[in-house]
């Protein structure tokens, strides 16, 4: 099962184009599905859409396929105008959740159907089959039927499918699904190499963040039909632009607090707590919150002074949890919980709860959020 | 040795229960299918004097002009009625799912009311409507001078037939095309395919195996039927010349029992083929996140297209029942578009002359029903549950029932049961209610027995076993938990049964003895003889169809509670 894409004559003839989406909005009766997106995909990137389901990413992707209709807003592929385009002639190639792989057809009649539909010789037909099918290493098996093979043959299928019409984007709709665990980790790193080879721009549908993180250019977190974000996986980490993108890319820890004016700028107040320092351009009385990751706080068994630019927090250990190479510890700080992940070395003894724990955070790694 | 310790165990598990009720429906089906069908089948291969085998029977029909024709006319009525009925539920079905259109339960609904319609009672009124001097051709001759041949010789039985047993059709395709996932038809889209194209590349293919089934049923259907060819006066088919064979030479012509298996080997073909057709195909066309073919939004000209050719459909499709009210109400109406005009007294006609057909019928076709669906449901627990050798053979000769035409039944009772004396009375076996009621269900536990094994494959092995667990016996677990979560398929098996069987004329109209002892479907036919009788044979039709259209709805509605009640709100 472990195959590499080869290389192929597929990304011949092949120009990358880019994804404009400009101020769609969308409704299905009184429900408000996207609001006033905008979008600007490069040509040849890798990129996602990300959000819990119901945010509207399936939706949009849709409407870009030509599967639904905006009431406001255009979508351009490559400078031209295509929302009056039916979806039979976008030229946009798209994957399916499903697979959607026809079962009265053989793996070859499928891969060659929207060649046929396109009126491309028979010749050349089959000589573009034979090489997408090789391209995802499935040429073996051409006569079979789709049911007769796994899940991940199925999905490679798929693929072969939509990329032997030579679409000008790709669109993946949640494509690795349907896949388990193993498979899920190998098949996305194929679509990247595939999607690298071919240099084809591609947008990709999903609700799992690590999915996005590990194989995409850049991500657009979608939340309630907006965009909330759009960077690279690092960006939306490092510098969430609100408290939903935080708390959807990995663990975050929000403390509630008041902004006050202390010696020399501002700083964070929990009730009765020690001031953290906040960088400048927050104002005393800015309504928000303080979001850090697990990582940023370190425990302090030595009792000696907390390091330069980190704010010394007394709290109670709560519950643990013993993750292998880490130890993830609740720890109640006057009244909020925090999480912190501890590094963990065989023979460590884990802290047990309720022990009083001294807690060292990085100042200078904390956010301060106002929504 | 280790398969003998296995057999050993497996031996062991049995319970008593399961098998007693498994020899009881083998009695049970051995008698009134299997030995009839195979009287039948042996007296044709059997020397009318000598008794020996031979084949002589079979050259003799073969070499009769009149039984090669028709051979061939059954076979042209039935394939034709297919394209017919096929051109009759394309559209109705394709429009009502794959686009949003109003009315497309009402119209769904519609399109199954001829099924709760004797074919032959449309007979008469399609005649009148559709006939050389019917209403049709009186209106096209007075304004254009022009009449079209409906109603002529075998025109006459596809017309009604495909008429009538179209829903078939119109019931297994939809059912396929709602099946259909959407992601199917729009990765077609999204590779350029669209219009026409799309449907007869991916979404027809796709609905295949609902179309096959139902056009195979009306295949063997027509194949077999014998109300309707007789009522036509067309008599050189194959099923009518069994009947006639028998009724006017006698059971011991071996020609009916020829033409028997004839059209017993036709049906078998026919399923053959059709199974031939899907074989190695894959349709589960229903996947993860599937959910029916996306409705699309018509443009306003294509609205007012696809509802004319509904109309014109939902039209033809009623015209027999419109006919068969008309002339129940009718006084006299021969050669005029419309009756002369109205009464009421065929009503009163029916009601004192025929009431014993109303009541016998009601007994029949209930008797028959439960029959059925305790056996249905018997049958399906026994293979789906329990481990009993040789279950899977109680499912397959019940199923075979389907390929037995009902001449061909009534034809072998009468060789089985006519020389068996009733106790006290002395009177033949054959003749005796009961054995009308047998024969029903025989005919229509086929399709109550699909209905109960669907229901039983939806109930999780679970809850029976959660039952168990909380110390419920067997019989206890069936009663309360299985019985009660399959009533929705128990029902439904129970109306389809009896529905039919309150029509169904085939096997009855060889076995009734007398007049009493005759359900509604012989009555009608009686009646619809004579010119005389047309009116008060209406009047009967009419009140067939309220029968079995209450008992359609009442179900309907009981099922659909049941299901609301369990929260099962799809």
């Amino acid at each position: 099962m472990n195959h590499q894409f080869s290389p192929t004559s597929l990304a011949a003839g092949m120009q990358s184009v880019g994804v404009r989406i400009d101020g769609v909005d969308l409704s299905y009766g009184s429900h408000r599905v996207l609001k006033d997106i905008h979008l600007d995909i490069k040509p040849g990137e890798f990129f996602a859409f990300l959000g819990p389901s119901g945010c509207g990413k399936t939706t949009l992707l849709r409407l870009i396929a030509g599967f639904n209709t905006a009431q406001r807003g255009a979508v351009t592929i490559g400078g031209r105008d295509i929302s009056g385009l039916p979806a039979h002639k976008r030229d946009v190639g798209m994957v399916f959740q499903s697979y959607a792989l026809w079962p009265h057809m053989t793996v070859r009649r499928n891969v060659a159907f929207g060649l046929e539909e396109r009126r491309v010789p028979r010749a050349e037909i089959e000589r573009r089959v034979d090489a997408a099918l090789d391209l995802v290493g499935l040429k073996h098996l051409a006569d079979r039927r789709p049911s007769q093979l796994s899940g991940g043959q199925q999905q490679r299928v798929a693929l072969a499918r939509t990329i032997v019409i030579k679409p000008k984007v790709l669109l993946l709709d949640e494509p690795l699904s349907n896949l388990d665990a193993k498979l899920r980790v190998q098949m996305r790193q194929e679509l990247l190499s595939l999607q690298r080879k071919l240099g084809l721009t591609t947008i990709f549908v999903t609700h799992d963040q690590e999915e996005a993180n590990t194989i995409c250019d850049r991500i657009a977190v979608m939340e309630d039909g907006i965009v909330q974000q759009v960077g690279t996986p690092q960006e939306l980490y490092d510098h969430p632009a609100n408290l939903f993108v935080a708390g959807f890319l990995g663990t975050a820890n929000v403390l509630e607090g008041q902004v006050r004016a202390v010696d020399g700028g501002t700083a964070f107040v929990m009730g009765g707590g020690v001031p953290i320092p906040l960088p400048h351009g927050v104002e005393p009385g800015a309504e928000g919150k303080l979001m850090f990751r697990p990582q940023n706080l370190f425990i302090r068994q030595d009792g000696g002074p907390p390091r330069a630019g980190h704010v010394r927090l007394m709290g109670v250990v709560r519950h643990r949890e013993f993750l292998g190479a880490s130890i993830r510890y609740a720890v109640d700080i006057g009244g909020q919980q925090v999480q912190v992940d501890a590094p963990h070395q065989a023979g460590d003894a884990l802290l047990p709860t309720d022990t009083p724990i001294t807690l060292d955070l990085a100042a200078d790694k904390a956010r301060f959020l106002r929504r | 040795m280790t398969s003998l310790a296995l057999t050993r165990e497996s031996i062991a598990r049995v319970r008593p229960g399961p098998a007693v009720a498994a020899v009881l429906i083998a009695l049970f089906l051995l008698l009134f299918l299997v030995v009839p069908v195979v009287q039948v089948i042996f007296v044709a291969f059997q020397d009318k004097t000598t008794g020996s085998f031979t084949l002589i029977n079979f050259a003799d029909f073969f070499r009769n002009d009149l039984f090669m024709r028709s051979f061939w006319n059954s076979f042209y009525v039935s394939a034709m009625s297919v394209v017919v009925a096929s051109a009759l539920a394309l559209p109705l079905a394709y429009l009502t799912t794959r686009f949003e259109f109003r009315g497309a339960v009402l119209i769904q609904s519609l399109g199954i009311i001829p099924l709760i319609m004797p074919p032959f009672i449309g007979a008469v009124a399609m005649q009148l409507l559709f006939g050389r001097n019917g209403t049709v051709n009186l209106l096209l001759r007075d304004h254009f001078g022009i009449s079209i041949p409906f109603m002529e010789g075998l025109n006459g039985v596809i017309f009604v037939q495909s008429i009538h047993y179209f829903p078939f059709i119109l019931i297994n395709l939809s059912a396929s095309l709602k099946n259909i996932d959407r992601a199917m038809e729009e990765s077609a889209q999204n590779l350029g395919c669209h219009g026409f194209r799309l449907f007869r590349r991916i979404v027809f293919p796709l609905a295949m195996p609902g179309y096959v089934a139902g056009a195979s049923l009306v295949f063997i259907k027509v194949f077999d039927d014998l109300g309707t060819p007789l009522l036509l006066n067309v008599n050189d088919m194959l099923a009518p010349q069994a009947y006639l064979r028998i009724s006017s030479i006698g059971i011991a012509d071996p020609m009916g029992y020829v033409i028997s298996v004839v059209l017993i080997v036709c049906s078998l073909l026919a399923l053959w083929v059709s199974a031939l057709a899907m074989k190695g195909k894959d349709y589960a066309t229903v996947q993860r996140g599937g959910g029916g073919l996306a409705r699309r939004r018509m443009k306003p000209l294509e609205l007012v297209a696809a509802y004319a050719v509904v109309l014109l459909i939902l039209v033809l499709v009623l015209a027999p029942h419109i006919g068969l009210t008309l002339l129940s109400f009718a006084t006299i109406w021969s050669f005029s578009p419309f009756p002369d005009a109205f009464t009421m007294k065929h009503y009163g006609t029916v009601f004192l002359e025929s009431g014993q057909y109303i009541t016998n019928t009601l007994l029949y076709a209930s008797l028959a029903a439960l029959l059925d669906v305790v056996i249905g449901t018997a049958i399906a627990y026994l293979v789906l549950r329990t481990k009993l050798p040789g279950r899977q053979w109680l499912d397959y000769v019940a199923m075979a029932a389907l390929a037995v035409p009902g001449v061909v039944l009534g034809i072998g009772y009468l060789r089985s049961f006519y020389d068996v004396p009733m106790p006290f009375t002395g009177q033949p076996l054959s003749g005796f209610w009961l054995i009308l009621v047998f024969a029903l269900a025989i005919r229509r536990l086929p399709y109550a027995l699909r209905a109960c094994t669907a229901a039983l494959q939806q109930v999780s092995n679970s809850l029976e076993e959660a039952a168990e667990n909380l110390g419920a016996t067997k019989l206890r677990t069936i009663s309360r938990v299985v019985v009660p979560l399959m009533s929705g398929g128990i029902l439904a098996g129970f109306v389809t049964s009896f529905a039919t069987a309150a029509v169904e004329l085939s096997a009855t109209i060889m076995l009734v003895h007398s007049q009493s002892d005759a359900p509604l479907a012989y009555g009608l036919y009686v009646y619809m003889q004579s010119a005389a009788g047309r009116g008060p044979g209406a009047a009967l039709g009419v009140f067939a169809v309220v029968i079995v259209g209450l008992g359609t709805y009442l179900s309907h509605v009981i099922i659909e509670r049941g299901r609301r009640e369990r929260g099962q709100d799809h």
